[in-house]
């Protein structure tokens, strides 16, 4: 069966209807468009160490649960202490591994031993939770080697950081996604050549 | 001579790279100026232990983010050509499948041309922002496709409709007393939502979206709680969060209002069998005037200029009230609670610090400094607030006057700035299944009385 032609009769009304759609659509775009700058690269987000103040917001205000923000550790930093500001509560009298000993609520750092008297610490990402104690921990009586980042496997990165809202310090931005860490030690320094 | 000049050079050189390398020395003294001071040092490792590197997984790279920019205009063109050329119900149902599974649980809702408003806003805003071109796409992608054929993205596209979409059971009808103050809410939404996004102060869309959690699989109870009752009313309401919420879906319907190619609900000419009044789940068919309104001309005109009139007072009405709430509002703005945060604690009243006011003390930034910016936002906010509230009257006026209007409709045919061509209403349609039936059986002369009917 053929289609009938569709007779296509431009009526005043209909002409102006249809201007005032394109009208409208090419004013949004000339806006943006205007502003060149409006537009750049992909941006994520990303903490800022040096602000951060260890709230303890970031394990509870991210959209994910648990979540994208983590403890790293740059090694390079780290001081590789047998009794750890992050690794041991303060009251701890024995350095061992024991939990009542662990400042971590998830005992998500762990401890091994490298050799006499220096031990090293890794963050297990699976079990962190982002809370921070470890990080405030290791700025007050250590080197600050622990410090919170939020982590780009894990980031859905929204268009407004739910954490960067509730962050008491300002200390989560937009980063270009070319350069998407902040971190502390020679990586940080070499950020350009680390990605 | 020609010694001494050398010396002068090899000077020169000499001085220029000290400076340079004092000036280098003083940048990287100005870099490294805030992390703690070692308080152990390295040790020195006698077992030939090497220390990892710290783990850096990448963002997700930017070619799958413009990936996502091409899944999306596919979408939307595939949606128009399913709801105006192919006028397929099923197909628009498969690919709202697609969109619950793509948009939806694989990218988690977000971003969203929805939220993207937020954005935009902000960077028109607040000349430092920038937002990726992706982003600047998401938010004008469907604008441009409701210009041309009306608003396909909620048909099947968007993921916050889909969900709502497949959800519909029974639809009841919501009385028009009821839905058309109802019609308000997304403008108020919008306007508060454009409001606090040019202020900096939050992005109200994202943080009240109701079904993100469920993308999410997981979320803030209220609004896990949100969006569950929302789906649980979409069982018999049909769409309710896109319908009396949605902020994108007023931008979307003026656009789509004067769309160039808007689904039509006959294929043909509409016989103004009334058969497709029921069919639309949304309310948004609109059935020609049966008879000429028995009240003379005149008595309409004088009906129509007043309500004309009644615009700029709803309009100043609203402007005052918007004004009278600007304090409230502005105390969205965290610098505005923080300003009056620390000026409480300054003022000598028992009070307990809070984690910001002690994080602004210890970060040792000038009081000035923190009132000058909330009296900037004060300002904003005082600004914004009349603009938002004379704009929510402006567009009462105008709703208002839009109802005295006397219609001239001739057929029957959809509401097309609320129209999400869902194409429920084709299939009801009785040329359209006129014209399936005959595209059923070709080859049958058409007086023969045992035709199948199918379709």
């Amino acid at each position: 069966m053929a289609e009938p032609v569709r007779k296509v009769t431009l009526s005043r009304r209909a002409f102006l209807k249809s201007s005032a759609g394109v009208t409208a659509l090419a004013a949004a775009a000339a806006g943006l468009g205007l502003r060149r700058s409006a537009i750049a690269g992909d941006t994520v987000w990303q903490i800022d160490p040096d602000k951060c103040v260890q709230c303890g917001r970031c394990a509870t205000s991210c959209v994910l649960a648990p979540s994208a923000v983590k403890c790293v550790h740059a090694y390079d930093v780290c001081g590789y202490c047998n009794r750890c500001g992050g690794f041991h509560t303060p009251t701890a009298k024995v350095t061992d591994t024991a939990a009542e000993n662990q400042l971590c609520p998830t005992s998500a750092i762990r401890r091994t031993f490298v050799e006499d008297p220096y031990y090293r610490y890794d963050i297990v990402e699976a079990l962190c939770i982002g809370c921070g104690m470890c990080v405030k921990g290791c700025g007050s009586f250590g080197n600050g080697s622990l410090f919170l980042q939020i982590r780009h496997d894990r980031c859905v990165n929204c268009n407004q950081c739910t954490i960067a809202r509730d962050c008491p310090a300002q200390a989560i931005t937009r980063v270009p996604a070319s350069r998407p860490y902040r971190l502390r030690g020679v990586q940080g320094r070499s950020r350009d050549a680390q990605v | 001579m020609r010694r001494s000049d050398s010396i002068g050079a090899g000077l020169g050189l000499w001085l220029r790279s000290v400076t340079v390398a004092a000036l280098l020395a003083l940048a990287a003294v100005g870099v490294q100026a805030a992390p703690p001071p070692a308080r152990f040092p390295q040790p020195e490792f006698e077992s030939g232990y090497v220390q990892p590197l710290t783990s850096v997984p990448l963002p997700r790279s930017l070619a799958l983010e413009y990936a996502d920019v091409g899944v999306l205009t596919a979408a939307l063109a595939l949606a128009s050509w399913l709801a105006l050329r192919r006028r397929s119900r099923g197909g628009l149902v498969a690919l709202t499948l697609f969109t619950v599974g793509y948009f939806g649980f694989f990218r988690r809702g977000c971003v969203c041309p929805v939220g993207a408003i937020q954005d935009v806003v902000t960077v028109l805003a607040d000349p430092a922002q920038a937002i990726p071109w992706t982003v600047a796409a998401f938010f004008l992608l469907p604008l441009v496709f409701a210009a041309l054929f009306g608003r396909v993205f909620c048909a099947a596209v968007c993921p916050l409709g889909a969900l709502q979409e497949l959800v519909l059971w029974k639809p009841v009808r919501v009385p028009s007393w009821l839905s058309a103050p109802l019609k308000m809410m997304p403008v108020i939404y919008l306007g508060l939502a454009v409001l606090l996004a040019a202020t900096g102060a939050d992005y109200l869309i994202c943080r009240t979206d109701p079904f993100i959690g469920f993308y999410r699989l997981g979320g803030p109870r209220p609004m896990l709680l949100a969006g569950g009752l929302l789906l649980v009313l979409g069982l018999f309401v049909g769409r309710p969060y896109c319908r009396f919420l949605c902020p994108y879906g007023v931008l979307l319907g003026w656009v789509s209002r004067f769309a160039f190619r808007h689904a039509t609900i006959t294929p043909d000419g509409c016989v103004n069998c009334r058969l497709c009044e029921p069919a639309c789940p949304y309310d948004c068919v609109r059935v020609p005037e049966s008879e000429p309104p028995p009240e003379p001309r005149g008595k309409t005109r004088r009906r129509l200029v007043r309500a004309l009139a009644m615009i700029p007072f709803l309009t100043l009405a609203g402007a005052g009230i918007g004004g009278a709430l600007q304090v409230p509002l502005s105390r969205s703005h965290a610098e505005v609670r923080l300003a009056e945060q620390v000026a409480l604690e300054a003022s000598g009243q028992p009070t307990a610090c809070t984690v910001e006011s002690e994080a602004f003390r210890t970060s040792g930034r000038p009081l000035a400094d923190l009132a000058a910016s909330a009296g900037r936002i004060r300002r904003a906010f005082g600004i914004g607030s009349v603009l938002l509230g004379g704009f929510i009257g402006l567009l009462l006026g105008v709703r208002l006057a839009g109802l005295v209007l006397p219609s001239r409709r001739a057929c029957h045919d959809m509401d097309r700035a609320e129209c999400v061509s869902c194409a429920r209403c084709f299939a009801s349609c009785s040329v359209e299944q006129a014209k399936r039936t005959a595209l059923a059986r070709p080859v049958e002369p058409p007086e023969s009385p045992g035709g199948t009917h199918v379709g």
